[in-house]
């Protein structure tokens, strides 16, 4: 029986299961309830600039609250939440703009569970858009979640899909750490079968989107799909791909990573962030030092350029990888090392 | 044309609702041999399950007209049997006609018959259909299982015949609540089942911990149940491999779940990536391990099975099935000699615990031929 929902219908399903579930889950953010009861048409609240919580204020009152144009201050105030008993989903519309909180969460929501001897427990979610492809120009479209990966004491959750995107987004509620929730503007639409019970998604288990013997691509969030493009047109020429969906990148589900590379031989990593110390390079040299002897052809990355997203729509297409770049990319590994099967 | 009774297509079969295509992997017979019906003839591959193709009718396999390894949808054309007199012309122009007329049931909008749900007490029991009218056979999937336990078997069983398969309480698409956990509340349910769809007597067969339910059933409603085929049953015996049934419900990746579901088939790669995704996806849905502990805890405790049904069948007059898997290594195969003395028992050589999906063809077979004797 399966149900069609858009990922952002599976991100507001997960919030309001998890809300009726549990009394002390309560979100905040910018604009959530904005407009709420305003003029008696709309009859709800805004819910965020793209809707994604609309309709929970109507259900949950106050436990959706609007908070001012001020980052570090919610995002404070949503970590004291969660080290002193409630579970806070904070909502910080782009990510972009987390540079403004970083001391909130890199230096204490990060380190609380560590520096207090395993005492605390820090249970907050901070949901995120992020991504380039709306013509949102440099500061409204980076895809920032290596900088995440990198601290210690964060989770950090990049699904694809809409069954992932529920299933990660209730374990993200019930997780006891902090957890970055990364949504891709573009794939709010995205429809898929998602389930209508509550279920979660265990972090650090990645998924196999498509079986194959020749090459892995290992590729997250909205590359998910450009990878799958790529394959298509790659699978008429003979080539077939394995894609691998991480799902998350904190924790890193390496062992699936290896177990395929170790049959395809071959890697190419889609990342759509910043070359340099992203989570291209770093599954690559994960690659590179665990599974060296596997490789029969170099590791290729496809990401961004190491530059800002630009606002004109005809570079901003070019700075996003593409099924081409990424069929290109397959097409010059599997011209090196083993021959093809097919 | 009047060929066309001499000449049989060879098609691509659907196993499960969501099978749109299947891959050829290899035939396994040569062309100009001769079948006979039943005969497994082709091996194919779906992103779910592999399985093999059987020959619908028996005569000469004249064409292979599919290659290994490729993508064939579902009621897509893997060849021809017809007898010997028929000629070359005639077979070739029957695949010409095949290939400029056929519409791939997916795409001409035909997914086949889909889960419904039906409320029995307070609960919601999800069920799939397949058949029209005849007897009512209704399918009972065991432990961990759903109604895919059945996807090779519902189908074919359903000529003349209306075939049900259910998802037990705490399983696939029903309510998790399953009461105490015991047998009464599953058998209670299955009783429920037919009452609110209006089925009087049924045929019933069960896998497992569904033959046991089955046989619940037959105890308490004798009058109700036209048929008893019991699958690798539980209920008739004191063991049972108590590391499956921990295993299943401690398993939350795919990686404690792949040694787990390999112990239900003696040839171990039947479990594919998808099959163990799907069972993960089910099993991840919140209350499904809570209601699979209780069960566990009621009718398995201390890895024994707590209810023993087999005396109480010798006393009813219901008519018995038995199959077993030789290589079972759930439920042992001697507990197929506790089933009642006028039970017919199957043992299936070198297949495991699944049989009904591991020796799918044979199973539906035997089951097919008991049910036709005993409505006969």
């Amino acid at each position: 029986m399966a149900r069609r929902l858009t990922f952002q219908q599976a991100i507001n399903e997960a919030l309001a299961q998890e809300m009726r579930r549990d009394p002390t889950v309560v979100l905040l953010g910018e604009d959530i309830s904005g407009g709420a009861g305003s003029d008696g048409q709309q009859g709800d609240s805004w819910g965020g600039p793209l809707g994604v919580t609309k309709g929970l204020w109507t259900q949950f009152n106050d436990r959706v609250l609007d908070t001012p144009i001020s980052e570090s201050a919610f995002i404070g105030a949503a970590i004291g939440g969660a080290i002193s008993g409630i579970r806070p989903v904070a909502e910080l519309m782009f990510v972009d703009f987390m540079g403004v909180c970083f001391d909130q969460i890199f230096n204490q929501a990060a380190k609380f569970r560590y520096m207090f001897g395993g005492k605390a427990k820090t249970p907050v979610v901070i949901r995120t858009m992020y991504g380039a492809g709306i013509r949102a120009a440099a500061q409204h479209s980076q895809a920032l979640y290596p900088i995440f990966t990198h601290i210690p004491g964060l989770k950090v959750v990049v699904p694809s899909n809409p069954y992932d995107a529920k299933g990660l987004l209730i374990q993200a509620i019930r997780d006891d750490d902090p957890v970055i929730f990364f949504e891709h503007k573009v794939l709010y639409t995205m429809e898929g079968d998602v389930p209508e019970e509550s279920y979660t998604i265990p972090f650090g288990e990645a998924a196999y989107v498509r079986e194959g013997d020749d090459v892995t691509i290992v590729a997250l969030g909205r590359m998910v799909s450009m990878a799958q493009q790529a394959a298509e047109t790659l699978a008429a020429e003979g080539i077939e791909c394995e894609i691998v969906d991480p799902r998350t990148t904190s924790p890193l589900d390496t062992e699936t990573i290896y177990e395929s590379v170790e049959k395809t031989g071959r890697l190419v990593v889609v990342d759509e962030a910043y070359p340099r110390c992203g989570f291209a390079s770093d599954v690559a040299a994960l690659v590179a030092q665990d599974c060296f002897s596997a490789l029969t052809a170099p590791i290729r990355m496809v990401t961004a350029p190491h530059a800002p997203v630009p606002f004109s729509p005809t570079l901003e297409d070019a700075f996003v990888p593409s099924p081409d770049r990424i069929a290109a990319a397959v097409r010059e590994v599997v011209g090196k090392g083993a021959e093809v099967t097919a | 044309m009047t060929t066309e009774t001499q000449v049989i297509k060879l098609t691509m079969p659907k196993w499960g609702l969501s099978m749109t295509e299947g891959r050829l992997v290899s035939w396994l017979v040569e062309e100009g041999s001769t079948i006979r019906p039943g005969d497994e003839v082709a091996e194919v591959e779906t992103e779910k399950i592999n399985g093999v193709v059987e020959a619908p009718a028996g005569g000469i396999l004249r064409r292979r007209v599919a290659e290994p390894g490729q993508v064939i949808p579902v009621g897509g054309m893997l060849g021809i049997i017809a007898d010997e007199a028929t000629p070359d012309e005639a077979i070739q122009e029957l695949i010409a006609e095949f290939e400029a007329t056929f519409v791939p049931p997916a795409e001409a909008g035909d997914t086949g018959p889909v889960p419904e749900q039906v409320t029995v007490g307070d609960r919601t029991i999800r069920y799939l259909r397949h058949g029209e009218d005849g007897p009512a056979v209704i399918l009972i999937h065991g432990f961990g299982g759903d109604l895919n336990t059945w996807l090779f078997n519902q189908e074919a069983l359903a000529g003349g015949r209306t075939v049900y398969a259910l998802d037990l309480p705490g399983h696939g698409g029903s309510s998790k609540d399953v009461g105490d956990g015991s047998l009464d509340v599953l058998a209670g349910t299955v009783a429920g089942f037919m009452d609110a769809l209006g089925i009087e007597r049924a045929h019933l067969a069960g896998h497992s911990m569904g033959g046991a339910t089955a046989m619940a059933v037959a105890t308490a409603h004798p009058e109700r149940v036209a048929s008893l085929t019991l699958i690798a049953s539980a209920g008739l015996g004191p063991e049972i491999n108590g590391d499956f049934i921990e295993g299943f419900i401690a398993a939350g990746s795919r990686r404690q779940m792949t040694p787990v579901l390999t112990m239900l088939f003696a040839d171990q790669s039947l479990v594919t990536r998808q099959f163990v995704e799907d069972t993960l996806r089910s099993k991840r849905i919140d209350g499904v391990d809570q209601a699979l502990r209780t069960l566990a805890d009621r009718l398995f405790p201390g890895g024994r099975q707590a209810t023993v049904l087999a005396p109480a069948l010798a006393g009813l007059d219901v008519p018995v099935l038995g199959i077993w898997g030789r290589e079972d290594q759930i439920l042992p195969v001697d507990h197929a000699n506790a089933l009642p003395s006028h039970a017919r028992v199957e043992i299936i050589e070198g297949k495991g615990h699944s049989v009904q999906m591991e020796a799918a063809s044979e199973v539906t077979r035997l089951i097919d031929r008991f049910l036709a004797e005993v409505d006969a």
